[in-house]
């Protein structure tokens, strides 16, 4: 018998045993991955809400004089744009401009940030970060201080509003605020990674229980239910979100993974910089696209793309959806299957499913 | 759970003897594991199999299981129900969510499963 290292329990971990929560380990924790079902959870979120515990994730925030241009020269995309209140999206790249992680930079003050990154990119990213600190700037793990919650759905605004003063009607996409949400203090920030309408809370650990609980009392009635892992991972491949260790990870660039939109490349020096430019010149040699396999069977990450027998390709996630009722999923295609409607052979335990190029993302919603 | 009168594989294939004729299903136990499946693959009735042979796949949201016949025999029959409501080899796995009927050839093949019993020490011993 072998001994392994314990994993690590979220605060909420008494709440996913209890709720009839399948646990599984995740980047080093025990997670829930579903409650009642992946279907049925996703579906939820699509028509009412789910809360997700995500507290795994890392958080680290990086303050003091410099704090700015250390984050400028480490991501692409242009931090100056942010005011207080208002985070983006965006990466750290290597020299070669690869991706270590993707992650949110949320700025909290002039000099203030708070860095959100992957759960299993967390060591790496900091061991990374702290390589390249350089002057005054302060660089600490937060990790474990922050509970995470993300309520995510159509009604998430009606089902939190009754627990925090903050307006949330007022609080646009990717915009943030201090407030208090059901008597705790609460970073609320209108972000998500389904798709749809929500909010993250990032709360103190010894509140995340109680906030949990308030949220499903009065969330229930509207259709609430509590939703893992597994859901998300449906939820987000259906609004054509990457995933680092699949779209993107060490060989990717943004320009591959079509996140043109997070390189900011007259912002100024960054890392990686001069090898996205370079890549920009020479054109990519391969395109993400999404697909619809038609038929039966579901390709996913792996799974290479065929043409003339050759593989020419690579499926990097690939799932059943539940709100289309068929197999989706994204892929590494040269560019002269990268077109809509293009067919792809995808080969799958030895036998060739045929998919179709579908244009990104598949779903969107409405408001 | 596990029906007395079943017999078991470490596959976690359950099978139930008719007068030569075995039904086949997956366990419980299995079907919890892949979560709700979408896709069934089944062989054609007419197909001849030896113990242990890949007779089809159960596809779910989030993973794919590959189903082994424990007994060699001739497939006689294929749960074509399947086809439009996979969600019952969740639902009912022992009973609605058959998959086939094999007409076995080896008395053997069925002398080497598990009791329900010994199944369900198995399952707690972490088979």
């Amino acid at each position: 018998m072998s001994e392994k290292p314990a994993l690590l329990s979220s605060p909420l971990h008494d709440r996913h045993v209890a709720a009839g929560a399948k646990l599984v380990e995740f980047a080093g924790w025990e997670m829930p991955v579903q409650y009642g079902g992946v279907i049925g959870e996703h579906r939820a979120v699509r028509s009412a809400a789910g809360l997700f515990d995500v507290s795994h994730m890392g958080e680290f925030l990086v303050t003091g004089p410099g704090a700015q241009s250390f984050i400028q020269r480490l991501t692409p995309n242009d931090v100056a744009k942010l005011t207080p209140g208002r985070a983006h999206y965006s990466g750290l790249l290597t020299t070669a401009g690869t991706y270590l992680d993707d992650l949110l930079v949320y700025r909290l003050g002039e000099e203030e940030f708070l860095l959100v990154v992957n759960a299993a990119n967390t060591q790496k990213d900091l061991a990374w970060l702290r390589e390249q600190l350089d002057g005054e700037v302060e660089l600490a793990d937060r990790s474990m201080d922050y509970a995470l919650l993300a309520l995510q759905g159509p009604k998430a605004l009606k089902i939190l509003q009754p627990l925090t003063e903050t307006e949330l009607s007022a609080m646009r996409y990717y915009r943030f605020a201090d407030g208090v949400v059901a008597g705790c203090p609460s970073l609320i920030s209108r972000t998500g990674y389904t798709g749809e309408d929500g909010f993250e809370l990032y709360l103190q650990p010894a509140d995340a229980a109680a906030v949990w609980d308030r949220l499903l009392e009065t969330g229930t009635p509207a259709g609430l239910v509590p939703a893992g892992l597994g859901a998300r991972d449906t939820l987000r491949l259906e609004a054509g979100m990457a995933l680092y260790g699949h779209e993107i990870d060490d060989t990717t660039t943004p320009w591959d993974a079509g996140l043109d939109w997070v390189v900011k490349l007259d912002k100024g020096d960054f890392v990686g910089c001069q090898a996205l430019v370079a890549q920009k010149e020479a054109g990519t040699e391969r395109r993400l696209v999404g697909f619809e396999v038609e038929g039966r069977g579901i390709a996913r990450q792996g799974h290479p793309v065929m043409a003339d027998g050759k593989r020419v390709g690579e499926v990097t996630s690939g799932t059943w959806s539940p709100t289309f009722e068929k197999a989706l999923g994204m892929a590494y295609v040269p560019h002269s299957l990268a077109e809509p409607e293009t067919e792809l052979a995808l080969e799958v335990r030895g036998k060739l499913l045929t998919a179709r190029v579908v244009k990104l993302p598949f779903y969107k919603r409405s408001t | 759970m596990y029906p007395k009168d079943y017999r078991y594989s470490k596959e976690h294939e359950w099978v139930r003897v008719e007068e030569g004729v075995c039904t086949v299903g997956i366990t419980h136990f299995a079907q919890d594991e892949l979560g709700e499946v979408v896709f069934v693959e089944l062989p054609e009735v007419g197909q001849s199999f030896d113990a242990h042979d890949e007779i089809g796949s159960i596809e779910s949201v989030k993973a794919v299981a590959e189903v082994y016949t424990p007994v060699a025999g001739e497939v006689v029959a294929a749960n074509e129900a399947l086809v439009d409501a996979p969600e019952r080899v969740n639902e009912d796995p022992h009973g609605e969510g058959w998959l086939v009927k094999i007409k076995f050839s080896s008395q053997a093949d069925l002398d080497e499963l598990m009791s329900a019993e010994e199944y369900e020490e198995f399952l707690t011993s972490g088979g």
